[in-house]
């Protein structure tokens, strides 16, 4: 593969960027809608035809006699220099998983431009608008294309930048505002950690680049040596480290807070980045480093663990929200922690009880890819509704099937994909993950089946509350009706995928070795999770396809666990606690005296000092040529008398 | 004699041709004509003879009994030359079309290629009578540059400052070479002096060669202290001028300085005058930011912050080694683009409002938000803030200096991170007059011509692309090590 391609899908987005971002002044909405729509177009054909040379033209260079996929370094260039081992470079890494993500983020981040054309049609800032989702996708891409886990990490930044001009676009807006403050400053956050890995890491292995780590994981093991920090091997803590970063990226418990804020942004924006491709970034690092991870346990079982806490809490806290859009945001966490659990229980090597042969790895990859879709169709058909109503909240909706049937077909559709019913693409991933759950431990195959439960009911709640339950009067005045084509072809297009995206072989094309990995369907798990969803469905539509006082009885039976549920088990409330109390009110003050008196006068009396010399040495400068050559000549000769008088 | 050897000195040869041409064009074009072909002539021609000398490979091997060598390294000194150069020359653009100027402007042009013919010959020498000659047709003809300004009595009192410092920092580097000349045993060669100056013999007149050559060149250099003609000549000079020597011939010194201490002086290195070095860089670092805090001329304040700038790019001799020659060029390369931006728009403001004073720079961005942005670029560049080319300059320097490990070479480094945070003071002084300061703008909105928003231009995209990009650094380095000539004890 030429480098023409791969370079041209990575700067078309950052030119577009910069054409919108700088030249969008002066342009009309339409053509910078057009032009952006027809930029993220090109880089979609062009992602295509690198994923599907990559996949499907059978090159050497991609795929190995036994048809194993290699991983192939495109271009790898030295960027900065700073010593002859600290040396970060840029390049273009092509694999099974990167591939695919150049897929999905071309795919969604073109369906959202198609959509947003009509969606944020009556918005100021349309052109800024454009910028931004090209800079995002730009820096998205060259995410997952990174060579080098430094690559990775500066575009993790772009990433995070991005993602918070997009939630504060509406800057007018207070909400919005301090959402996008609240999304960066606790990825921020999470980033330290990430970082704090990435030099604990790179400090025993001498390079950042992925290969070099991955292909030779004994070897990483071998190099931190018996190094242990605070009772745990130095490794353990560097992979646990990186991987609080994708903790904050992908909203993993207690980091999550953001998440639910950040749909404060454009519905669109909610599509494309806190639902289908910035917030899988964690999964897709955890992916990337998978064969590091693996000769961890103690990394895999914390991720697992993790995964699996916040799995069932998002999803109990999605089954009171009552903006569609939250409900939605938590749907995400859990689905994503999904897919952690999921990498969390892959093993590659043999243990005693525990399946191997990295099922959990394909299984996780298959299902960010089916999730991406539905859940990108299932916020852009949340976004129509929005349109349709001006209100995030379902209250203000009900009975909406026979008004809007484009978005309640294609919303359905992506409510039964997400609650696994054949033959629906969700069913076949999650599916799988269940499969490889079952295969490390029965405890987690069980919890995770009950999430998928949950999964189904508060899905199907919301799908009821929205286009059964009771009419709103409202309707007689103002009439809602579906959006317009630009943005019911995108939903139309994403229904299809996600009705069809499960009969891909996935295990022919994405193993965490380049082996193919032959998919059996497991029947005991199959008619479980079947039966599963079924009932949850059957429940939800017992309480909520009527008008009906069932869901009051079940609230008022328990209100303290509704309550604390409805206000997401109190973790902003924790964190405003520890933040304004603990940490500003107490801990700050004392930092803040510690500052002003004793740091800041120090710097006062340096600054004075430097003031003085400055102002006394002003005789220097006479203007005076004689005393200019008198200094000249007996600095010289003082030089070298002081130099001799050293060496003496 | 071997004709044939002028072929290696291709560079020189092509700007002495601009020179002719230029010297021709403008003495046969008609005496009463305003002469307004000869800006983009000249422009042009030099462009493309700074395309050939790039392009051309050099053929590296020493010509003329070994007193000239031009080889990939001295390549690149001579293309980061030019390209300041050629900004100069866009800058002045404006100034050599005012009334008294239009005249005279071929004479303008003709100085300018006459001293960097001067500097490429400081670069490319391996005798010190070659280097002399170099040094003195690249100091002279400054002096008549510096009186440019006919009508101007500050012009006049700079030359004549000029002058007489130059000629008296010339007698003590040719006293410091006729003491080099001793020890040599009769031969000016820079290899036979490196044969002859080795470890053992240190004496009182060895270090007196070494202190005067050092002041010598420092003098051009503007080193502390051999500096204190600086900031009266920058700002007697035309502002076109004082570009000029801040930056250009700022540079060719710096470069003849690493090459005649490293090459010639390199066995005693670290007996002698890398702590000569040390007390002189702490001295320029911090006398010039002390100056420099104080004024409120901008053409002097420059001049302060050039001579602490000159304080950082010696640290690359510090290091004395191949990354520290890279290093030393790639911070002149952005020093020239960060220093020329500011002047740049130092000189358009002159040239229509005549104010050089930093209260009259109050409010600009009101008036001019783009000048007020570019200069504000060009002050974060010098001041080293990321992600502008200036930050990658100075932590650049930095390893190189560093990376022997040394504790001396530690807190020399330390003191420079200090005096950073000096300088930082004193540039944002100029961001604050521009962005925050409350008064109504003095400088009314105004229009600069196409040479000078190209120059500007020119100077923005280097600031924010040039450590960005990192292939300028790498073609720095490579062309050290494609052509590194000595090795250090």
């Amino acid at each position: 593969m030429g480098i023409t391609l791969p370079i041209l899908i990575l700067a078309l987005p950052l030119f577009m960027f910069l054409l919108l971002g700088i030249g969008g002044v002066k342009m009309s909405r339409k053509t910078a809608g057009v032009l952006g729509i027809l930029g993220m177009g090109t880089t979609m054909t062009l992602a295509y035809i690198v994923a599907f040379t990559y996949f499907f033209s059978g090159d050497a260079a991609f795929i190995n006699a036994e048809g194993v996929r290699q991983q192939l370094q495109v271009f790898d260039v030295t960027w900065l220099a700073f010593t002859p081992k600290l040396v970060v470079k840029l390049g273009f890494l092509l694999d099974p998983i990167a591939a695919m993500m150049l897929v999905v983020i071309t795919t969604i981040s073109f369906m959202v431009h198609l959509y947003s054309w009509g969606y944020m049609e009556h918005e100021g800032g349309f052109q800024r608008y454009y910028a931004f989702l090209n800079l995002f996708s730009f820096s998205m891409l060259g995410l997952v294309v990174a060579t080098n886990i430094f690559q990775m990490y500066i575009f993790w930044e772009l990433v995070g930048v991005s993602s918070f001009l997009l939630i504060g676009f509406f800057y007018r807006l207070p909400s919005a505002v301090s959402a996008s403050k609240k999304a960066f400053i606790v990825t921020r956050f999470a980033d330290l950690g990430f970082l704090l890995g990435i030099l604990t890491l790179s400090y025993f292995t001498e390079t950042f680049n992925f290969i070099d780590m991955t292909s030779n994981p004994m070897n990483v093991l071998a190099e931190t040596g018996g190094a242990t920090f605070l009772g745990c091997s130095v490794l353990t803590w560097a992979m646990v480290l990186i991987f609080t970063g994708g903790m904050g990226k992908s909203a993993m418990l207690p980091l999550h807070i953001w998440l639910p804020d950040a749909m404060e942004g454009p519905t669109p924006v909610s599509a494309l980045i806190h639902a289908a491709t910035m917030v899988v970034a964690g999964v897709y690092l955890v992916a990337r480093m998978f064969p590091v991870y693996c000769v961890v346990d103690a990394a895999m079982n914390f991720i697992t663990v993790v995964g699996a806490i916040t799995a069932f809490y998002a999803a109990v806290v999605a089954c009171t929200q009552i903006d569609i859009k939250r409900v939605l945001a938590f749907s995400t966490i859990s689905q994503i922690a999904f897919m952690m659990v999921s990498l969390g229980v892959a093993r590659t090597y043999e243990l005693p009880g525990v399946h191997y042969g990295g099922l959990g790895y394909m299984a996780g990859m298959f299902h960010l890819f089916t999730h991406a879709m539905f859940k990108a169709l299932l916020f852009l058909g949340a976004g129509a509704l929005i349109h349709a109503v001006h209100s995030n909240d379902y209250t203000k909706m009900g009975g909406l099937r026979k008004y809007m049937p484009i978005t309640h077909w294609t919303f359905l559709i992506g409510c039964l994909a997400i609650a696994g019913i054949p033959p629906f693409s969700g069913f076949f991933s999650k599916d799988e993950m269940l499969a490889a759950m079952f295969g490390n431990s029965w405890l987690w195959g069980a919890w995770m089946t009950m999430v998928a439960g949950l999964t189904a009911f508060y899905m199907f709640r919301l799908y009821y509350l929205i286009f059964w339950w009771e009419e709103n009067p409202e309707y007689k005045h103002h009439r809602p009706h579906d959006a317009p084509w630009q943005m019911s072809l995108p939903l139309l297009i994403l229904a299809a995928v996600s009705v069809v995206a499960g009969f891909i072989p996935f295990g022919e094309l994405v193993t965490w070795n380049g082996a193919p990995y032959h998919i059996h369907l497991e029947a005991p798990v199959a008619v479980t999770s079947i039966i599963v969803a079924v009932a949850a469905i059957a429940l939800a539509t017992v309480m909520y396809r009527k008008k009906n006082p069932l869901p009051s009885k079940f609230r008022n039976a328990m209100p303290g666990l509704w309550r604390a549920a409805h206000h997401r088990f109190y973790w902003d409330e924790i964190y405003l606690f520890i933040t304004h109390k603990i940490i500003f009110g107490i801990i700050c003050n004392a930092i803040a005296w510690f500052d002003r008196h004793v740091i800041d006068a120090t710097m006062d009396a340096f600054a004075k000092v430097t003031q003085k010399v400055s102002y006394s040495i002003r005789g220097f400068q006479s203007g005076n040529v004689q005393s200019y050559v008198l200094w000249y000549f007996f600095g010289a000769l003082a030089l070298a008398a002081i130099t001799w008088i050293c060496l003496l | 004699m071997d004709y044939s050897q002028f072929g290696a000195m291709l560079p020189e040869l092509i700007i002495l041709g601009i020179f002719l041409l230029v010297f021709l064009a403008d003495t046969f074009s008609a005496d009463g004509s305003s002469k307004k072909f000869l800006t983009p002539f000249t422009a042009v021609l030099f462009l493309l003879g700074t395309v050939a000398i790039w392009i051309v490979p050099s053929c590296g091997e020493a010509v003329f009994g070994g007193m000239y060598v031009d080889n990939a390294a001295c390549k690149a000194m001579k293309c980061i030359l030019n390209c300041g150069v050629f900004i100069c020359m866009l800058q002045a653009a404006k100034w050599v079309e005012s009334d008294d100027m239009k005249m005279r402007k071929g004479e303008f042009y003709e100085l300018l290629l006459v001293t960097l013919f001067g500097m490429y010959l400081m670069i490319s020498a391996r005798h010190f009578l070659l280097f002399i000659i170099g040094l003195e047709s690249a100091s002279l003809p400054i002096a008549a540059l510096v009186a440019f300004n006919k009508n101007r009595y500050e012009s006049h009192e700079a030359a004549v400052k000029y002058i007489l410092t130059a000629v008296f920092s010339s007698g003590i580097l040719l006293t410091g070479l006729s003491f080099v000349y001793a020890f040599s045993g009769g031969s000016l060669y820079f290899s036979d002096i490196a044969a002859q100056i080795t470890t053992g013999e240190m004496s009182g007149l060895l270090l007196c060669a070494l202190a005067f050559v050092l002041a010598g060149i420092g003098f051009k250099l503007s080193l502390v202290p051999f500096h204190l003609w600086t900031a009266d000549v920058y700002q007697g000079a035309p502002t076109s001028v004082t570009a000029y020597l801040s930056v250009v011939s700022k540079g060719a010194a710096a470069f003849a300085f690493f090459i005649i201490f490293v090459q010639v002086f390199g066995q005693v290195y670290s007996a002698a005058w890398e702590w000569m070095m040390y007390a002189v860089i702490i001295a320029t670092i911090t006398v010039g930011n002390l100056f420099a805090m104080r004024q409120k001329n901008m053409k002097r304040f420059m001049a302060f912050s050039s001579v602490s700038q000159a304080g950082y790019i010696m640290l690359g001799s510090m290091a004395a080694n191949q990354l520290g020659l890279a290093s030393m060029m790639f911070y002149i390369f952005v020093y020239v683009v960060s220093n020329l931006g500011a002047f740049a728009v130092i000189t358009s403001i002159e040239n229509r409002t005549g104010l050089v004073s930093m209260d009259d720079y109050k409010g600009l961005h009101k008036s001019n938000p783009y000048m007020a942005v570019a200069m504000t670029l060009a002050m974060f560049s010098l001041a080293g803030i990321p992600p502008f080319a200036g930050f990658f300059s100075k932590i650049l320097i930095f390893t190189s200096v560093t990376g022997s490990n040394s504790m001396a070479l530690y807190m020399l480094v330390l003191i420079a991170l200090i005096n950073t945070i000096i300088s930082l003071y004193y540039y944002l002084l100029v961001v604050k007059a521009m962005w925050i300061s409350a008064d109504e703008p003095k400088i009314a909105a105004f229009r600069s011509g196409a040479c000078e928003r190209v120059s500007l231009g020119l100077c923005v995209l280097g600031i924010v692309f040039m450590g960005l990009v990192s292939c300028i650094y790498q073609y720095c380095v490579s062309s050290v090590g494609a052509s590194f000539f000595l090795a250090l004890n």
